[in-house]
């Protein structure tokens, strides 16, 4: 059938420039680029250009320019492009859209919209290149009461404490498993977490063996409704067991790994044979309630001897507050709050951009929440789906959060551009794929250096804001709304985030 | 909360298994809570207990989960009473006998090992089970053997004596479910195997089409599948003598086996 989309992109080549290398060719898992030997020049295919700029960046002569295609439908606010274009699709098919990475909609930004306190003449502001900042924490339940026993001058803790994850910087790697991203890329997250005293979440595909010795340590394993590459040894060689429930970018929705994806590696990670679909169902099928979960996640304390903080992944939705409470009255360490802009490697785009709440709106709701009930100590909160930058990351933790977690961020620190493809595991910078030539552009020192320096740059500027606030520690920062003033925002939405507007 | 557990520690006898004497320690479960017994069960695993019994107990949950070792230990449980739920979840390599019913999510993504139910099982029987062997003796519940997955040799087995309810196999993707219906009740259930893509269910009797989800194929019995149930047959009439069955008689009836139609059931669900 003919297709009736025109081309979203269009690949300009300068000919003056062009030294017929062929290296754009090379470059295009998606075809784009083919060299005609008669006239000896590189035709380009707009078709199949998806606008992830790799010719254009490896380009030795800069001759590439890839740029929206100018061609259009007559401007209709209704109807834009895309809502046309994705009818014309689906007529063609009979299919679902799928899509990568995270709501790229114009809900708005909450972020944007709140601006940070900083210290004037009282309480002077703290340098930290000359004085100490605490960006360390600690993730996991804290007791009610601490009882202490004191023995002549030693002073022990008699109180029992549970286990926490202490993160060196409230910044941890978001879920994303292996199969989903290249081996390459996991194992870059993992260097760098190792290297930088986070960790990175090993998502719902397993953790490869030869990487549990060394960066068990550094690692949150997923349970997931699929249970995918789950045994005693996974468990117990990770830091934190995470059982994920929700993911922003699809709630209440399963995901199929496709079978292209599932090489034999990926598949004995998984535990599956190659080539299968890796399903997984849209809800656990043994937790259908509150009280189905603390019996997961009381199975998992006990396969891990009690040892590792257990953390629930939902994602924000409407009435997710109530339900987190129950969570953490399930017994869970660490709740992980995915919000509307959370990516993802496939997800049914009508999904992706309709469904869940912005995640600043959920941090504050469910802060509250907690506090309300009594039981904000009994857990610790990673909000997830939409960090962009170090401010993002420090009014996540004003509006309550103990850390963060990333996703995309880490993945543009490694060469991703957005494209949302990653469902095709074409990936031309190696990271969604596991085509072997794609995998191995991605060099695991370079990437995890870039993701080193991503995450050092951002505490440092964590360090200058929370100086600048005139406090010495990420601590005394957490659900402290009064360093956040809202600018542009409704009563509802200041409500709901807890701050006032600026000047007040 | 570890307590000193010399009180509960009875060496009872020595008892003869293969030509060789081996010990075995007694645990009276009567006033123990789920976590005090598993801390138990633990401490003898990593003192090299190989066989442990305990008695009397009621509903505590997760009876061989926390038995993860480095070294691989392996040790024989024998329950005597009715375990709570998640009875062997995540069990690693262990053999868990019970001498009585069982309750919900027996052997709970099973990495490997035997467990044997002498009665029933509740809901979610070897839900996402990976390895290893499960014997029930009589039937049960909703949502067995959901998500069942193989990796080459690890290959998860599944044998119930009696017949299974709705959602039997759901997404199941590798491993073998055989359902003996000894007592010829027939299968009711429905929505046998829907979004199955791996693995064998084996059915004694006969089922609807009407019953099953659509990724499923409804197949008669060959040569190698005989073999199979032969195999995981001479197993179960093993592992339950008092039922005194007749191996060749039970094999002789008819067999119906469901198979996945697809590898990837839900390929042609997307668009470009």
């Amino acid at each position: 059938m003919k297709s009736f989309v025109f081309p979203e992109f269009q690949i300009i080549r300068d000919e003056a420039k062009c030294g017929q290398c062929r290296g754009c060719e090379r470059q295009c898992a998606f075809g784009a680029h083919t060299y005609d030997p008669v006239s000896d020049r590189l035709i380009s295919d707009n078709y199949k250009c998806v606008g992830c700029q790799r010719c254009a960046v490896f380009c030795p002569r800069d001759a590439i320019v890839v740029q929206p295609n100018p061609s259009f439908y007559r401007s209709n606010a209704s109807w834009s492009r895309e809502k046309l274009e994705d009818v014309k699709r689906q007529a063609e098919t009979g299919g679902v859209i799928l899509t990568g990475c995270g709501n790229d909609k114009s809900f708005r930004i909450y972020w944007d919209h709140i601006v940070l306190n900083a210290s004037q003449v009282t309480n002077p502001s703290i340098d930290p290149l000359r004085e100490p900042m605490e960006l360390r924490t600690f993730l996991g339940a804290k007791p009610d009461l601490m009882e202490f026993k004191v023995n002549d001058e030693e002073v022990d803790i008699a109180t029992s404490v549970s286990p926490n994850l202490m993160v060196q910087t409230p910044i941890v790697f978001s879920a994303m498993s292996y199969g989903a991203i290249s081996y390459n890329a996991f194992l870059s997250l993992a260097t760098a977490a190792s290297k930088l005293g986070t960790y990175f979440n090993t998502g719902e595909g397993g953790l490869p063996r030869e990487m549990r010795e060394k960066f068990g340590k550094h690692a949150i394993v997923q349970v997931a409704s699929g249970r995918f590459g789950i045994d005693a040894e996974y468990l117990n060689c990770a830091a934190a067991v995470e059982i994920k429930v929700g993911q922003g970018a699809k709630p209440g929705i399963g995901g199929h790994l496709p079978g292209e994806k599932v090489s034999a590696s990926v598949s004995a990670t998984r535990m599956i044979p190659v080539g299968t679909d890796a399903i997984s169902p849209a809800p656990h099928h043994d937790i259908y309630s509150i009280e189905d979960l603390s019996m997961l996640i009381h199975a998992i304390k006990e396969a891990t001897n009690y040892e590792k903080p257990v953390s629930v992944k939902i994602a924000a939705v409407h009435n997710f507050a109530a339900i987190a409470a129950g969570i953490v009255h399930a017994g869970a360490d660490i709740i992980a709050i995915d919000g509307l802009r959370g990516g993802t490697g496939a997800a049914p785009k009508v999904i992706r951009d309709n469904v869940g709440i912005p995640i600043e709106l959920a941090i504050s709701s469910l802060d509250r929440r907690l506090r309300q009930d009594g039981i904000r100590n009994r857990c610790s909160i990673i909000a997830a789906g939409g960090i962009r930058c170090s401010a993002d990351v420090i009014k996540a933790i004003a509006l309550g959060a103990d850390a963060t977690y990333i996703g995309s961020a880490a993945l543009i620190a490694m060469g991703c551009n957005l494209c949302q493809k990653c469902y095709t595991g074409k990936c031309n910078w190696g990271i969604c794929t596991q085509d072997p030539r794609l995998s191995g552009r991605l060099n695991v020192d370079i990437a995890s250096q870039r993701l080193t320096n991503l995450i050092s740059a951002w505490s440092h500027e964590i360090r200058e804001m929370l100086g600048g606030m005139g406090i010495n520690a990420l601590e005394s920062l957490r659900g402290n709304r009064d360093h956040l003033r809202g600018v542009g925002l409704h009563e509802w939405e200041l409500d709901v985030l807890g701050i006032k507007g600026a000047g007040e | 909360m570890i307590q000193d557990n010399e009180v509960c520690l009875v060496p009872i006898s020595a008892i003869a298994r293969g030509g060789l004497f081996v010990g075995s320690v007694e645990i009276d479960a009567e006033e123990l809570q789920t976590r005090e017994l598993n801390d138990r069960l633990r401490k003898l695993m990593l003192a090299g207990e190989r066989k442990v019994i305990i008695r009397n107990v009621c509903g505590q949950r997760y009876i061989g989960t926390r038995l993860y070792s480095p070294e691989r230990h392996q040790m024989e449980i024998e329950v005597y009473g009715i375990p709570g739920n998640d009875l062997a979840a995540f069990l690693f390599g262990h053999k868990v006998i019970v001498h009585g019913n069982a309750q919900d999510g027996v052997g709970n993504t099973m990495d490997d090992g035997e467990i044997v139910v002498e009665g029933r099982a509740g809901d979610v029987l070897g839900f996402s089970m990976r390895g290893g062997t499960i014997y029930v003796r009589d039937g049960c519940g909703y949502r067995t053997a959901l998500h069942m997955k193989e990796y080459e040799d690890k290959k998860p087995v599944l044998v119930i004596g009696g017949t299974a309810q709705d959602f039997l196999g759901e997404y199941m993707a590798g491993g073998v479910v055989i359902l003996l219906d000894l007592k010829d009740q027939g299968h009711k259930a429905s929505f046998i195997g829907t979004g199955m893509h791996g693995g064998t269910i084996y059915l004694r009797g006969s089922v609807k089409s009407s019953q099953v989800g659509d990724q499923v194929a409804i197949s008669p019995v060959d040569e190698s599948d005989r073999e199979v149930l032969d195999h995981y047959l001479s197993g179960f009439i093993e592992r339950f003598p008092m039922l005194g069955l007749e191996k060749d008689e039970i094999l002789n009836s008819s067999f119906v086996k469901l198979i996945p139609r697809s590898k990837r059931p839900y390929s042609n669900l997307y668009t470009y």
